[in-house]
């Protein structure tokens, strides 16, 4: 099918945090981790974009960051669910690079910021043949 | 002589849902490809089409990177631990999505 099947439920302030972690960072892009349990995001983490390709169209997550989110969400009884960017003046569809660097399990979502404006907020998922990513919904919650 | 890799979160759907795996091996080449032969869905993941790790596959052996060690051919020893940890990148470009809803 296309598509995944489970909605993503986003509480307000997570929704809020990635919407203002996207302005703030503007015209680059930024980065960070969702935590929670399930299809939930119940909290975000900012992280740095360690990039050197350029933080207007790129982002990284080194591998220390990487592993002090997922030690956090473990010791707090949740899951790493996945990781948020922003799309600085660009649609928040997920590029061919953004395929490229995906992995497994994780849900990304992607913030787009036009003008220093945060915009829509989608939801993806990487196909297991590693194919493409399916669009999810979004649901929004008070938190 | 088994040694413990750490799994990252997204690639436990393939071993079982499991954190750690007990895996043999004399360098670090050889127990990941232990590793995938014993765990066939991982291999898609961590190695390219020419049969190279992924560049966004990260493998320390303890704290250290094993691009500064000796890459794969570095030995491993009894007591050490492999961990395999993710670099997360993206960014703009050309779209890449499926025919989504």
């Amino acid at each position: 099918m296309n598509g995944y099947e489970k909605a993503l439920i986003v509480s307000n302030d997570v929704a809020t945090h990635i919407q203002n972690h996207g302005r703030e960072t503007y015209p680059n892009e930024c980065c960070g981790a969702l935590i929670g349990i399930g299809n939930f995001v119940g909290e975000c983490l900012s992280l740095p974009n360690t990039t050197e390709e350029g933080p207007r169209r790129r982002f990284l997550v080194n591998p220390h960051d990487y592993r002090a989110a997922e030690r956090h969400a473990t010791e707090s009884g949740y899951t790493l669910i996945g990781f948020y960017h922003s799309h600085p003046d660009h649609p928040a569809r997920p590029s061919q690079y953004d395929l490229a660097h995906a992995w497994p399990e994780f849900t990304y979502v992607i913030i787009a910021v036009e003008k220093g404006k945060p915009g829509a907020m989608t939801s993806w998922r990487l196909r297991e043949d590693r194919s493409a990513f399916d669009e999810g919904h979004i649901e929004r919650r008070n938190g | 002589m088994a040694n413990d890799v750490l799994i990252p979160t997204p690639l436990r759907a393939y071993v079982g849902k499991q954190d750690v795996v007990q895996v043999d091996g004399e360098t670090v080449g050889e127990l990941l490809q232990n590793l995938t032969a014993k765990y066939s869905e991982l291999q898609n993941h961590l190695y390219n089409e020419d049969g190279r790790l992924r560049s966004f596959v990260n493998v320390y052996l303890n704290d250290d990177d094993i691009r500064y060690l000796q890459k794969e051919d570095t030995p491993v020893a009894e007591g050490d631990t492999i961990s395999i940890v993710p670099s997360v990148a993206g960014g703009t470009g050309s779209v890449a999505t499926g025919l989504s809803r």
